[in-house]
């Protein structure tokens, strides 16, 4: 590279919160993080996308698959009872790592995708008529979008939209003039993909609560950065992927409260799904079955439930502590770069650091970051009305995990300096 | 790290940082398409008049990438005032040429060569000339990268 001194960034952010946390101490347990990139150590920055997996993951998937591999729930032999055990065992430790009532409130499903699909038409299509409403904000995820769109273009009903201003936050007297006599749902982003921003959600799930409106709160970029308690958060439905809390991919969580589930037609038809099936007419099992057609993924949710308990051995509040001061140091370093702007300035932001370059296009940055060694994501993130809320096509993403330490924000910023360099 | 070096040349940014023939054509002869890579956003549409069999005019418009924008622009350069037999060919020896396929020399746009080492990058680069495609053959629907 370059001449010029390689400023340490992080030095005081090293000194000050490794006594706190020490990333070190868990980096061996991801096996990914250990390898160069183009002749560089990765520094893996696209959390936000999708995160990697400790090796009690691994193990845990590698046991089913070499011991205990077969179908859950209907074999009567050893292996298929071993099965049967450990998939149910992790639905009981998302139950109680999430605090829910009970464990039949746990759907596994493929990701937080799916999830808000199968409310939106278990639940919310037939509770929509003509000139009903769905709330949604304009911090969204595609995937809390399209969903609602699909079931408004059903039912008739239309979707609203919570403005956002220019930090990316949601208003919430916007929120509350929105949640009107019509409104049959609201759907919002626990934390935002795009911009980190950390949604007033309790006050969200109150607001709705005293109107009687149900709400499903999107958790895919809150449940990586620490422990998230239902039974403090007030809403109806709870979505997350596991493979962003490092878990496998192709698995994750829908959490209902049972008195809504129980009140919900199936999703998919199929097996496993019912207590009785004939040409006359099918009986549903009880939830969560009911919503489970078909063989699950028993191996990614094996995975799940270990990646919970990894995290469950981890001190959450020193995790917390450090995220929050390695996305503080970041972001400076970051905006202090010449041409370099911040999207998205909340009060309270995690995890994300969505940022654009004068004169240079976020692919760019991101082509010539790869050859540093270092991941991150350019592009809208599947939140193009956020994109456009900002005047920006795309932006280049860093995003954080507890693993990610204060040499790789210097990494990042190394990669930046060259990026202005070129584009000089 | 100096393959950086050969993807982003001198040509590529100044491209990059003043495109050529970027702007709308207008006219009864005008012929244009829309072009977009849904999974970057990168947008590109083409102008182009004809003359007889040769493309008198070709402008281009859109945001993007620096591989993007310097190929639309290097584009509008290359096939300005050839026949469309010719612009044809090239488009077909860029694209091969792009896939690290055998391709005959391709003059100034030799430029992007360096592309080809980088995968994920070669529809930034292969956008403007499909777009360019889909002008020539007055297609409606928008091109993209994606089916």
């Amino acid at each position: 590279m370059k001449g010029h001194r390689q400023e340490t960034v992080a030095e005081p952010l090293q000194q000050e919160v490794r006594a706190v946390f020490d990333p070190e101490s868990v980096r061996a347990d991801f096996p990914a993080l250990a390898q160069t990139v183009h002749g560089r150590p990765l520094a893996y920055l696209d959390n936000a996308a999708s995160s990697q997996t400790p090796q009690a993951v691994l193990d845990a998937m590698e046991h089913f698959y070499t011991r205990d591999r077969s179908n859950v729930h209907r074999g009567v032999h050893a292996l298929s009872q071993r099965a049967t055990l450990a998939y149910e065992a992790a639905r009981e430790t998302l139950a109680q790592y999430l605090g829910a009532a009970s464990e039949r409130e746990i759907v596994f499903v493929r990701g937080a995708t799916e999830a808000i699909n199968l409310v939106a038409w278990s639940f919310a299509a037939p509770r929509l008529a003509p000139g009903d409403e769905v709330l949604i904000t304009h911090l969204e995820h595609h995937a809390n979008i399209v969903p609602w769109q699909l079931v408004c273009e059903a039912t008739g009903a239309r979707l609203r939209v919570v403005p956002i201003n220019d930090a990316g936050e949601v208003g919430l007297a916007e929120y509350e003039r929105l949640l009107g006599p019509r409104t049959r749902i609201a759907a919002f982003a626990h934390i935002s993909n795009a911009l980190g921003t950390v949604l007033p959600v309790r006050k969200m799930t109150e607001l709705a609560r005293q109107r009687g409106v149900p709400t499903l709160v999107d958790g895919a970029q809150a449940v990586p950065h620490g422990p998230v308690d239902l039974r403090d958060l007030g809403c109806d439905f709870y979505v997350f992927s596991g493979h962003k809390m490092f878990g496998p991919t192709g698995i994750g969580v829908l959490w209902g409260r049972l008195n809504r589930l129980q009140g919900m037609r199936p999703y998919q038809g199929g097996g496993d799904m019912i207590a009785s099936v004939s040409f006359e007419g099918t009986r549903f099992r009880e939830p969560p079955h009911r919503f489970e057609a078909g063989t699950p993924a028993i191996a990614e949710a094996i995975g799940l439930g270990a990646a919970v308990e990894y995290l469950k051995g981890l001190d959450a509040e020193a995790v917390e502590r450090y995220e929050a001061a390695l996305l503080t140091t970041a972001t400076e370093a970051v905006t202090a770069l010449p041409g370099v702007r911040l999207v998205g300035s909340a009060r309270e932001r995690v995890g994300v650091l969505s940022f654009v370059m004068d004169g240079v296009h976020p692919h760019d940055i991101a082509t010539i970051l790869d050859q540093h060694g270092v991941a991150i994501r350019a592009g809208h993130h599947c939140a193009q009305p956020v994109m456009e809320r900002f005047g920006v096509p795309a932006t280049a993403r860093a995003s954080f995990a507890f693993y990610n330490t204060p040499g790789e924000v210097d990494a990042l910023v190394a990669g930046l300096r060259q990026t202005v360099e070129i584009f000089a | 790290m100096s393959s950086l070096t050969d993807l982003y040349q001198e040509v590529i940014l100044d491209h990059n940082k003043r495109p050529q023939n970027f702007r709308v054509l207008t006219g009864e002869a005008v012929h244009s398409a829309a072009g977009d890579n849904p999974l970057c956003g990168d947008k590109v549409t083409v102008y182009l008049r004809r003359e007889g069999d040769r493309l008198a005019e070709v402008t281009f418009q859109g945001t993007g990438c620096a591989i993007s924008q310097a190929s639309a622009s290097l584009m509008t350069e290359a096939v300005q005032g050839k026949t469309e037999e010719e612009v044809q060919r090239l488009l077909t020896a860029f694209i091969h040429a792009m896939k690290g396929e055998e391709a005959p020399d391709l003059g100034k746009l030799e430029a992007l060569a360096g592309v080809r080492d980088y995968p994920m990058r070669v529809k930034c680069a292969t956008l403007a000339w499909h777009t360019l495609h889909a002008a020539l053959e007055e297609e409606d629907a928008p091109v993209s990268t994606e089916e």
